[in-house]
Order: C-alpha cells, then structure tokens, then sequence
C-alpha cells in the first residue's frame, strides 16, 4: 500500500435552497485505502459522493483526481460522464441494472461506442472474467439480472464500475441490503481489490463493520466533517460520539407532569413490505402534556409506526386506543376524528394536493363538518375565511389562498399543514419528520408550535432522525431499530446514538 | 440542453387566444393536402364554414352530431379528472342503446309519460353497469383500467351483433340484423320542425352545466379533484380513494350510456350494430380537448362536430375524397393539442445552471 493521494476534495459546499447539504467539507483519499465515511442521515454522505459523481454542482470547492500516472488533475465539475472517466465509480444503494438483460450486458451497456456494427463480446467476457478472478467477484453472467440475488446484483453493479477502469469506487451503504456473511465476503473481495491498488470510499452507519474493515474513518455531521481519524485509533464510543455530537441540548419547555394516556398501542405489529414499514409486536404509551421522541436511523420501522398512527395501514395485531378509546380497523378518517393529528413525512407527496387551492387543502380533513359544506355543497365563503384566518394565525405566506397549494414554499407548505392540524386542537399529534428540508426559522416555529400543543395538554409523537432536535424538544426518548422499540434510559445522547447503531446498551 | 416546467401562471389571454391560434395554425397545414387534391383551399374552407354556418339546418347537423359527442365528452372528462382512464364510452353507449331498444320497443307494457323517464334510466344504468368490474378489478388487483374498459368494448360490440341476430332482432325486419323500433311515446322529441336535432341535446347541455358546478362546488367533486390530482394526499386526508373512484365510473358509465339512448331514442329510432362511429373514442379527444372542464367538452364536441359536418359538405361539394375531412380533423386536433402544451408549460434553456463549470 502507497500513500500516494487518489482523491481530493477541496473545501466542497453544496446548499439546497436554506438548507445548508455541505459546508466546506475536504477529504483526501489514498491509494489502496478503504475509507469510511460515516454520519446520521441527512449529514450529508450522498450529497458529498453525489457532488463527487457529477450529479451535483456543488456552491463552492473543487475536486481534483490523480489520472493513471498518479498526477492529481482537477475534474470538471457536474459531468457524470467524466467522473466515469477519470475513474469514479458508483455503487449506488439502489442499483440502476436492467433487470430484463444478462448480468454480462449489464456491465458492458453504456461503455460500448452506440454506432459499432459488431458487438465484441466474446472479449468483453474475457475481461470480466479477468476482472472476476483478480477480486474474488463472481456472479453469473448470462443469467438475466431479475433473476440473481441481491449479493449478486451488487457484484455485477461493482464489477461494472471496475470494468469501466474505476480506479476510485464509491460503495453507498452496501451492507444495508446483505446478509451478514454476504457481508464479510464483500469485505473480503474490497480488500484484494484494494491490494490491486483500488481506492474505495464506502458509507455506512454500521460502527462494527467500519471499525473492522476500514483504514481510516471520517465523520461528517450537519453536512459539516467533524472528524477524521485512523480506524486503528478509534473505538465504538468515541465515533458514536462525533456521529451525533458531544453536547446535549437543553429541553426547550418546561417541566409539565404527564396526565392521561393520550395514545397506547399493545402488541402492534405490521408486515410491511420492507424494513421501513415493518412493526414487530411494539408496546408504546404517550401521556397528555408528553411529547416522546422516536429516535433511530431511517428505515428501521419509522414508517410502519407513522402509518399505523396515521390510519393509513392497519396493524396484523395489536390493541390501538386514543384517548382511552379502542380504534378498531383504524382509517385516516377514524384517526382525524378520534382527535389524531398527523404531520406527514412527505409533505409534499402526503400533505397537500398541489393542484388544489391553499384554502381547500386548509379543509381537506373536514369535510363533513357543517362548517365546510351544507347539503353536500361546499360553504365557498366559510372555506374562504377560515383560509384566511388561519394564513394570519399561522404566518402561511404565498400568492394568497386561491392560488395553487404547490406554488407556495416547502416552509409555507409545512405551516398550511400545521395550520390544518393545530386548529382543530388535537389530542394526539403525529408528528413525522417535521423540520425535515425546513429552513432554521420555520424549524423553530415547529418547535414552538408542538411545545404548545404539549402545554394545551396534547400528547406528541415525534419522530425525527435528528437527534439534537429530540433532545431539545422530546420528554422521553425512544429508539426504533428493526421495528422493535426500546426505551432509552434517559437523556444521554452516547447511549441512544449506540443503540440506534444496534450495539447492546 | 432544454428543459420543460410547468407555467406558474397564464394570462387569459393567452389561455384563450392559443387554442384560436392552434385552428387556424391547422387550416393552414390541412391547405397541404388540399391543394394536391387539386382543390382550391380557400374554396374549400369557404364551403366548409357553409357547410357549417350556411343554414340553419346546416346548423342544425351540427348540433346532432354534438349531442353524443357532450355526452361522451364529459364520460371520459370526469374519469379523467379522478385519474380513472375510461377508454370504454364505445362499449357503454352501445349498452345503454340495448337499453334504451329493450325497454322502449314494447317488451314491457309501459306506456305513455313514463316511458322515456325510464328508457333513460335504465340507458344510463346499463352504461354504469360497464364500468362496474373494470373498477373493481382496478381498485382491488390494480388491473389497469385502460386496458380492462378497451378490451371490453369490443366484447360488447359482438354482444350486441350477438343480440340482433337474437333475441333483439326486429321480427319485422325482414332478417335484417336490426332491433324493433322505439316507440313513438318512447322517443326524445326533437327541437325543431322538419330538422334532426332532438331534445337530448338539451338533457346533455343541462349534465354538462351539472357536472360543472358539482365539480367545482360540491364536496363530491372536491373529493374527485383530490383524488385526481394527488391520491396519496387525498387517503392520508381521510378521503375514501376507492369511493371515489366508483362514484365517478358510475357516473363516466351512465353519460356514457346516455349517449347510445340519445342516439337511439333521439335519432335512429332503432339500433344496429353501426349505430355510432366512434362517438366513444372521439370522447376521449373532445375531453382532451377541453381540458377536462364539462363546459370545454359542450365547446370542444361544437368544434369537432363543425369540423365534421363542414369538412363532409366541404368533400361533396369540391369533389375531393371524404378521406380529407378526416384529415382535417385529425390535423386540427394535433395543433390544438400542441397549443394546450404551450399554453400549459413553458421550455426553457437548462445552460445557466452549468455555467460554473
């Protein structure tokens, strides 16, 4: 192994609207060296290996690559196709393979010239198998890609990037999806690549696998890098720190002694069709006065529990009771008028009808109340002051409520939400991701506007991938991992941030 | 590189001066075949607004031919409107014209003021019936509805040949496969002395006027929109996604059904298997047309039934093919079409955002 540099990124910034992605982040990568880059979601991994690619033009920095004598060269920004070039390559997370077409094809798509008469695949073969037998990659080659397992279709994705000359290979999360075992072959097969002189890059939140298999680590938090350090000098404790921070906010409301039980969920379980919205047999009690925090890496459950909650899906087993009363097969209409208010995740998929003017999205969940229509007609000039009432109350900004819901901002759209929610003084509030992509100022008034629902006397469940924000906001915290919760033992941000990584408390 | 993103805003103007635009844009390119008819295009135009314009019954003919071509508009513009792709009016209007000849020749022994009532009734409800397992099949396996109402079209259409060789066939008709006549009390009165325009016109002109205001006013037609525009939101808002979709198939159904009873009981007076050249289909182009608003449906069915009506007076009167007219239908809708995209979005130069670089 030489320490010759492969890769340098040099001060790299990226913001999307408010949102502030990255934050002058430079890394340097070494010949033969497998670096692991670490953080929470949202830190900002796959906006930094997105700018890397191609796929995005970061605000400022630049990038600079050694070409194949060692020589670092600065690489012109946003152009995917020269990143390919100068030998970055990508395993995404979601592989791009045609699944109609033999794993051989798949590899040679797109590298050979589009006017050729004659496909040369007889040598393309040949150099796969070349390709295979130097890193231990094997996967069938003529076996349409809808038909290999997912170890195999990883394999294929990397012997892809290898067979375009990839001398830096970027791996996004590529444990998430394997076996243990499968794992620890990957792992094997990346480092008789890296004998060969492959630089690799690989995200993850796994602290075990990265301690065990990387050279060195680098952490990146709020899109900023916090920490760079040689995995030979770290331990479990001191990454998880710099994943989640050393300082732990101070609750932003005051002590309040939690009255009745607002929510209780016994025993709820959901198959779902993934990890992300699969329930394995959960217990959870939210009091009146209590907002309690959903802490955990996204895809371990959240969305299960949020579609529960919200009414969308109906749990296999399990008692669900709000406000004392059961809810038996739950809809999102049995929810809202149970006195459930749900803030989704995806506000703009979720929340809001676009096309739609902020005024009828304003009376969307109520539109049986007399209010809103009589006789099945809608009561356009009630719709209309109630739109206004609320855009004072809520500081809902745009081109006035007749205009389409989609022309507002995404900040604007969060409070037309809040504003529907709050105003019909919920008991229980589902609140899922709820500063996500917001600005700092329209994050606070979340906050606040939570904070006071909480002193009204309802009950909150919060759910965010943001740790700081549950520590500041949340009476208790709990961690969903795997669809299963598990009660954090107070307020101590260490602890959670391990337990969201699945290491024992 | 270009890029192509939706207007955030349009002028009225502009909202109305394009689909203008994009007919004359068409007359000009349907000169093209004209002329290698060897007609003279300005004469054929000039015969064509004649044909159209020149009477009042030239007028007239227009309004006939508009009649199932409102109602079949609004079938497919309210299903589209909730997303729900009803390719089938063909098959419909042909059920709800079995209806409206089963009831209405005499089988039942109903007469006089309560006859038509129920020939339209019961028109409409056996379209709806159409519409009934495409929509069950859809919102519980996800089969595509498209493919479903399509297929069963040409189903019905054998159905009916089926039924006027059998049990429907007039047996006064001399073996011809017709079905027996409606009814004198049965049929919809026409409007006007000596001319073929009929009262069904108006019964589509008042569902279109219906189906306006409930869209806009009503908490069914906001749930439609909803459901329309953004299903996922509508479901997490607690609207019945499913629900939905069945009220509008029934109703998309039941227009068009109404369609074959308007033909049937307003003009024909009996049904065979040629009753409607594509009404159903040419539905799915006047609601395309209109955007899916029901008062752009009655605008767009009078558009093409005047392109229609002229371009077939245009074809007797130069001696060119009947062909053409066809043509200039088809080319009028291309640039109407096209227009409706220029209006609706606007393409830009994608360059700036790689300026950096």
């Amino acid at each position: 192994m030489t320490d010759s540099i492969v890769l340098k990124l040099n001060g790299l910034s990226k913001h999307f609207g408010p949102v502030i992605a990255n934050d002058n982040v430079s890394l340097t990568l070494n010949k033969g060296e497998v670096l692991a880059l670490l953080g929470e979601n949202g830190a900002g991994k796959t906006t930094l290996m997105n700018m890397l690619f191609g796929h995005y033009l970061p605000d400022a920095g630049s990038i600079e690559v050694a070409d194949e004598g060692g020589v670092l060269r600065p690489l012109p920004l946003g152009h995917p196709q020269v990143a390919l070039a100068s030998g970055v390559g990508m395993v995404h997370q979601h592989f791009t393979l045609a699944e109609n077409i033999s794993a051989l094809d798949n590899i040679t798509l797109g590298s050979e010239p589009l006017l050729s008469l004659r496909r040369n695949r007889r040598a393309a073969r040949r150099r796969i198998e070349g390709i295979m037998a130097q890193s231990g990659l094997s996967a069938p080659l003529d076996t349409p890609v809808g038909r290999l397992s997912v170890g195999e279709r990883q394999r294929v994705e990397i012997l892809k990037a290898l067979y375009r000359n990839a001398r830096i290979l970027v791996l996004d999360e590529p444990t998430a999806v394997l076996t243990p075992q499968e794992a620890d072959t990957l792992f094997e097969n990346i480092r008789l690549m890296t004998d060969e002189g492959l630089s690799v890059i690989f995200i993850s939140h796994k602290l075990r696998e990265v301690l065990a298999f990387s050279d060195r680590i680098a952490v990146l938090r709020h899109g900023r890098k916090v920490g760079e350090m040689a995995t030979s000098e770290a331990d479990e404790k001191s990454i998880a720190q710099m994943m989640v921070g050393a300082e732990t906010p101070e609750l932003a409301g005051s002590y309040l002694t939690p009255g009745d039980p607002v929510l209780t969920m016994s025993g709820v379980s959901v198959a779902g069709r993934s990890k992300r919205d699969t329930l394995t047999a959960i217990d959870l009690t939210v009091h009146a006065h209590e907002i309690l925090g959903i802490a955990g890496v996204s895809g371990n459950g959240q969305s299960g529990l949020a579609n529960v909650i919200a009414g969308l899906v109906r749990p296999e087993q399990g008692l669900i009771k709000v406000d004392g009363v059961e809810i038996a097969s739950p809809t999102p209409a049995k929810m809202v008028r149970a006195g459930v208010g749900r803030i989704p995740e995806d506000r703009h998929h979720e929340g809001i009808v676009g096309a739609m003017s902020v005024a009828e999205n304003m009376v969307i969940e109520r539109l049986k109340d007399p209010e809103v229509q009589s006789y099945g007609l809608l009561r356009r000039e009630d719709i209309q002051d109630n739109a206004e009432r609320l855009s004072k109350a809520y500081d809902v900004r745009g081109p006035g409520v007749d205009a389409p819901a989609r022309l507002l901002s995404g900040g604007n759209i969060q409070k037309l939400i809040l504003a529907r929610v709050f105003d019909l003084s919920p008991r229980l509030i589902l609140a899922n991701q709820p500063t996500r992509g917001l600005d700092m100022g329209a994050a606070a008034e979340v906050g606040k506007r939570l904070l006071n629902a909480r002193a009204r006397g309802a009950g909150v469940v919060l759910i965010s991938e943001d740790l700081d924000e549950l520590l500041s906001l949340a009476d208790r915290i709990v961690v969903i991992r795997d669809g299963e919760l598990h009660e954090a033992p107070g307020r101590d941000r260490e602890q959670i941030g391990l337990m969201m990584a699945g290491e024992p408390a | 590189m270009i890029r192509i993103e939706l207007r955030q805003t349009q002028s009225r103007a502009f909202t109305l001066g394009v689909p203008i635009l994009s007919a004359v844009i068409a007359l000009g390119f349907a000169a093209i075949p004209l002329l290698a008819a060897g007609a003279n295009p300005i004469a054929a135009y000039a015969e064509m607004f004649r044909g159209v314009f020149g009477s009042v019954f030239a007028f007239s003919e227009v309004l006939t031919r508009a009649t199932p071509l409102i109602f079949t508009g609004l079938a497919a513009a309210l299903a589209f409107r909730a997303k729900l792709w009803n390719i089938g009016a063909e098959g419909q209007l042909y059920l709800g014209a079995m209806a409206a000849v089963a009831i209405g020749s005499g089988v039942l022994d109903i007469t006089g003021i309560l006859l038509l009532p129920l020939i339209v009734l019961m028109g409409a409800a056996a379209g709806a019936a159409g519409m009934v397992a495409p929509t069950y099949l859809k919102t519980r396996f996800g089969a595509d509805e498209v493919v479903t109402t399509l297929l069963l079209n040409f189903i019905i259409l054998i159905f009916v040949q089926m039924m006027l060789e059998g049990p429907l066939q007039d047996p006064m008709g001399l073996g011809w496969p017709q079905s027996a006549p409606v009814l004198d009390q049965g049929m919809l009165p026409p409007l006007m002395e000596r001319m073929r325009v009929h009262s069904g016109l108006v019964l589509a002109l008042i569902l279109a006027g219906l189906a306006q205001f409930m869209l806009a006013r009503s908490v069914w037609g906001f749930k439609l929109r909803a459901v329309g525009e953004n299903a996922a939101a509508a479901r997490h808002a607690g609207i019945n996604v499913n629900r939905s979709l069945f009220g509008v198939a029934i109703l998309s159904g039941g227009l068009a059904g109404l369609a074959g009873v308007s033909e049937v009981a307003g003009l024909k007076g009996y049904l065979t298997a040629d009753l409607s050249p594509g009404f159903g289909y040419t539905g799915i182009v006047v609601a395309m047309l209109a955007g899916l608003s029901p008062v752009g449906v009655v605008i767009a069915a009078l558009f093409i039934a005047s392109v229609f009506v002229g371009a077939d007076s245009m074809s007797r009167a130069m001696g060119v093919s009947s062909f053409l007219a066809d043509l200039v239908v088809s080319v009028s809708l291309l640039c109407v079409l096209v227009g409706g995209f220029v209006a609706r979005y606007r393409i830009v130069r994608a360059s700036t955002a790689r300026a950096v670089s």
